[in-house]
């Protein structure tokens, strides 16, 4: 039997990859792809302590969490796609319009 | 016995993640993001959640990567050639803060575990099915799952606004 | 109603004139301005002479009237009111303000008449009045103190007229800056009585006065004190003389209404008023006395030596109010208040015969420049004489009777060394009242060729004549020697008796309540035992006749019959060079006390206010500015320190968030 705090560890592992993802690369596309990561991650954490409680609510918020993740997804991708238009670049560092 | 499958499966979905954020070509990233998607996949299964192990499949690996190749191919981005190249000091304290974040989660298990769940609870046959899921999703949470697709509504509307090109 | 709901008119009259001189004058035109100026005191003379009718009805024994405007002040235990007193002593004051006042703005219609702002001056004039007035019939000691300090502002005005000359303007500083000091002294001694006698009402204090302060104690003493250096400030004597002489820089009748006649003489006033007060303080009197011949005599040796006709008049002032504080000083009000009277009728002729003369001269002051104008300016030479005679003593010019009572006073009441200043003053003031007039008016004459002296229109000679004529008459006020026809006497004497046996008693009484056993025995006894010879008197009022007609006859001398001895005499003495730069008073006043206190202010400009606070303000922007920089260093735009800066603040909440508190 797998402890619980295996897929903790495992889920606790995963969110902190996607962190360092999001802190350290430039490429806004691969940052966002990190985001999904973390997003994956929670998943991970919410099924398995339905799992182990014998709950569902666990699986719908991770549906919940799968649906908003698209939608994101779609309306992220949107904003690279026009930020490309107006810069010709997905280089975080170079957007930096709102400096003081 | 599930040990057994876990470690290995736990171990590539690991490496796998590692290789999205120190990849250098984005098609690279979103390469290995679909692989750890399908290994995490494989992990819903082992704690019999089939329906959601499909649903990950399907619209994660399936529809919103897929999105993100065509991003990447429609934006013809090439790879960075220098990813570490960003301001020196920041790289240090972004690793230093992924540590801290990790080192933070762990004693949060280490508080919240115990040894109460070493053993799952014993589950219903119908744990995890389509059914199952879909009982509850109708039933006690349709709410939501309307709501969800207004959300999604929205996303659609505001996608085509923003991608589309300005019209004079 | 009682006539005494009428006091407030008084005050208001010249107020009124000076606001609408003020405002309108400029527009209203040069004889407007005239007759508003000069109805106003005319108008307020008038009331006074009613209010004056109304007093002589009183009966004895009752306090006098009151008239109470409103409630100023009721804080606690502290209740003001602003109030105006009749009593003969302020109806005294009130009827020599408001009719040698008016006089004055009379002639200052012609002396002022082709000056620019001629509205500015008589605004100015009318609100010294007012504030004068306010200060004599007050009836507390902060509606006194309110008109004490409206008149030093006015003052500042009025000698600061001419304000593009600068000398003028610093005599105004100078005489508003030396006022000050005497006022600060006057306010440490009414913080005292209140605090004694917890009212500062008149009535009230120098009734509570016996029973209250006892005889020569430290508080006695000390406030009286601080009262006096008030009064000496406002009456120009030692210490602080120094404003009168350069207040000469004002237009003459400014001079002469407020150098001469009112506000010099509004210290003496309130030394008066507080008797009662004085009159338990004795060390405080001999200071009075010493201080008040001193000042006469040391002033009357300075004007022997100036020859600004306009300084030597000045001088003759500070000499002359010393004698009025050496009357106080000895007990003697009655004298004094009668001296106050009989100088300004004929110190108010001399200012405005010396007026008259620098008009006809064209504002040429210099009396070396002047001699024989005695056919050039007839009426004012007799007028002036007429004033001269009459501050000489000469018997039966009102400035004998009063100066002789005083004379007499300082000898029975007070000692031989009193006596010795004040004679040894009636000879010198003899002499240099009688050099100016010699030198002005007779012998061979320096006038400038260019000047054409003419006499004066009938505007300002008539004002003289008036002048000279009470300083003719201005004796009967007083006749001594023969009971009951001294008016001045019996008509002060209820608001100026001070019963000392009882007061005496009382002392006993609160002092021997501390355990202390003193007796008043021999004070009582000297104070009931003063011999009242008649003989003496005659002695004494022949005596100073006589030294009067020689101060003349010495000027005569020096003046008329050899005029050339004085230059040879005096030349190369160090004493002489002494005496001519008013011992140099001034020079030591600026060395000790000016420029230290401009250094140390100075000091305090440059390195306190521009650098401290200054410092410290800027500091306190240049430190948030500075701190505001490092702040938006966290607005670098870029997104991903945005997403460091969460993630951080997300494990510190989660690290905190188990923290065991």
């Amino acid at each position: 039997m797998v402890p619980l705090s295996h897929y903790l560890i495992l889920s606790a592992t995963l969110f902190s990859i996607g962190v360092l993802g999001v802190l350290i690369r430039r490429n806004a596309i691969v940052v966002f792809m990190c985001v999904e990561i973390m997003l994956n991650a929670v998943n991970i954490s919410l099924i398995a302590f339905d799992r182990y409680l014998n709950q569902h609510d666990g699986q719908i918020f991770s549906f919940m969490v799968m649906c908003v993740a698209a939608a994101e997804v779609s309306v992220g991708l949107a904003i690279v796609i026009s930020l490309f238009r107006n810069k010709a670049t997905v280089n975080l560092d170079e957007l930096n319009l709102m400096k003081w | 016995m599930e040990l057994l499958i876990f470690y290995p499966l736990a171990l590539i979905v690991v490496v796998l993640a590692f290789l999205v954020v120190f990849n250098k070509s984005p098609i690279g990233s979103a390469v290995s993001l679909i692989g750890m998607m399908l290994g995490l996949a494989g992990v819903f299964v082992l704690l019999q959640a089939h329906f959601l192990a499909i649903l990950q499949v399907i619209v994660y690996a399936g529809a919103i990567m897929v999105l993100f190749m065509f991003v990447i191919m429609l934006l013809n981005l090439k790879g960075d050639d220098k990813v570490w190249k960003v301001r020196e000091r920041n790289v240090w304290l972004s690793s230093f803060t992924g540590v801290l974040m990790l080192g933070v989660l762990y004693k949060f298990i280490d508080i919240t575990g115990g040894a109460e769940f070493n053993s799952p609870a014993s589950v219903p046959e119908n744990f995890g099915t389509a059914e199952r899921v879909g009982t509850s999703l109708f039933t006690d949470f349709v709410l939501p799952f309307e709501v969800a697709s207004i959300l999604l509504l929205a996303a659609m509307v505001g996608a085509v606004v923003l991608a589309k090109s300005k019209v004079d | 109603m009682s006539f005494v709901n009428l006091a407030f008119l008084v005050p208001l009259f010249p107020l009124i004139g000076s606001i609408i001189n003020g405002f309108f004058g400029l527009k209203i035109g040069k004889d407007r301005v005239s007759w508003v100026a000069c109805t106003g005191p005319v108008l307020s003379f008038i009331v006074t002479l009613v209010l004056f009718a109304g007093t002589l009805f009183h009966t004895a024994g009752t306090p006098y009237p009151e008239q109470s405007l409103f409630t100023w002040i009721s804080a606690g235990n502290f209740h003001v009111d602003f109030g105006f007193q009749i009593d003969p002593l302020s109806l005294v004051m009130m009827m020599v303000v408001t009719g040698v006042g008016s006089i004055i703005h009379i002639y200052s219609i012609g002396y002022m008449h082709e000056e620019y702002s001629y509205y500015r001056y008589f605004a100015y004039l009318n609100l010294f009045l007012f504030s004068m007035l306010l200060l004599v019939m007050g009836n507390n000691f902060l509606v006194m103190f309110i008109g004490w300090e409206g008149v030093g502002v006015c003052s500042y005005f009025l000698i600061g007229y001419y304000f593009e000359k600068k000398s003028a303007c610093d005599a105004g500083v100078k005489a508003f800056v030396v006022n000050r000091v005497g006022d600060f002294a006057f306010l440490l001694g009414i913080f005292g009585i209140f605090k004694m006698f917890g009212t500062i009402d008149f009535t009230e204090v120098m009734l509570a006065a016996p029973t209250t302060l006892i005889y020569n104690s430290e508080a006695a003493t000390l406030i009286t004190l601080a009262l006096f250096v008030g009064a000496t400030g406002k009456s120009a004597q030692i210490p602080l003389y120094t404003w009168l002489p350069d207040a000469m820089e004002g237009p003459t009748p400014v001079s002469a209404l407020i150098h001469a006649a009112t506000m010099v003489t509004a210290g003496v006033y309130m030394v008066v008023r507080c008797s009662a007060l004085f009159n338990l303080a004795p060390l405080t009197m001999m200071i009075i006395a010493l201080v008040g011949g001193g000042t006469a005599l040391f002033a009357a040796t300075i004007g022997c030596t100036q020859w600004d006709i306009k300084r030597v008049l000045a001088y003759s002032t500070v000499s002359q109010i010393g004698y009025m504080f050496l009357a106080c000083g000895v007990g003697a009000y009655t004298a004094a208040i009668f001296h106050l009277v009989t100088h300004a009728f004929f110190k108010a002729c001399l200012f405005l015969g010396s007026g008259s003369v620098i008009h006809g001269m064209h504002h040429e002051q210099d009396i070396r420049k002047m001699g024989g104008l005695k056919d050039h300016f007839p009426i004012t030479y007799v007028t002036f004489l007429v004033s001269t005679i009459a501050i000489a003593g000469i018997f039966p010019f009102s400035g004998f009777f009063s100066k002789d009572e005083i004379l007499y006073h300082a000898l029975m009441d007070g000692n031989v060394i009193y006596w010795g200043m004040g004679i040894s003053g009636a000879f010198i003031t003899a002499f240099y009242m009688f050099r100016l007039v010699f030198l002005t008016f007779h012998g061979p004459s320096n006038v400038d060729p260019h000047v054409h002296p003419h006499e004066s229109p009938k505007v300002m000679t008539l004002p003289l004549i008036i002048l000279a004529f009470l300083a003719l008459t201005g004796g009967l006020l007083g006749i001594p020697l023969i009971h009951g026809w001294h008016i001045l006497h019996n008509w002060l004497e209820p608001v100026l008796a001070f019963d000392l046996e009882t007061a005496l008693h009382a002392s006993e009484r609160m002092l021997a309540e501390h355990g202390h056993h003193t007796s008043f025995a021999e004070v009582l006894h000297k104070a009931q035992h003063t011999s009242h010879n008649i003989w003496l008197e005659i002695t004494l009022m022949v005596f100073s006749v006589g030294v009067a007609l020689a101060g003349i006859a010495t000027a005569w001398f020096f003046y008329i019959k050899r005029p050339e001895l004085p230059g040879k005499l005096v030349k190369g003495q160090w004493g002489f060079n002494l005496v001519e730069n008013k011992y140099y008073v001034d020079e030591l006043y600026d060395e000790t006390i000016v420029k230290p206190i401009v250094k140390g202010s100075d000091m305090l400009w440059k390195q306190a206010d521009v650098r401290g606070v200054d410092g410290a303000v800027n500091g306190v922007a240049w430190v948030i500015s500075f701190l505001s920089k490092i702040a938006s260093s966290f607005q670098s735009g870029f997104v991903r320190n945005y997403a460091l800066i969460m993630v951080v603040g997300f494990i510190f909440l989660m690290i905190v968030s188990q923290m065991e508190f």
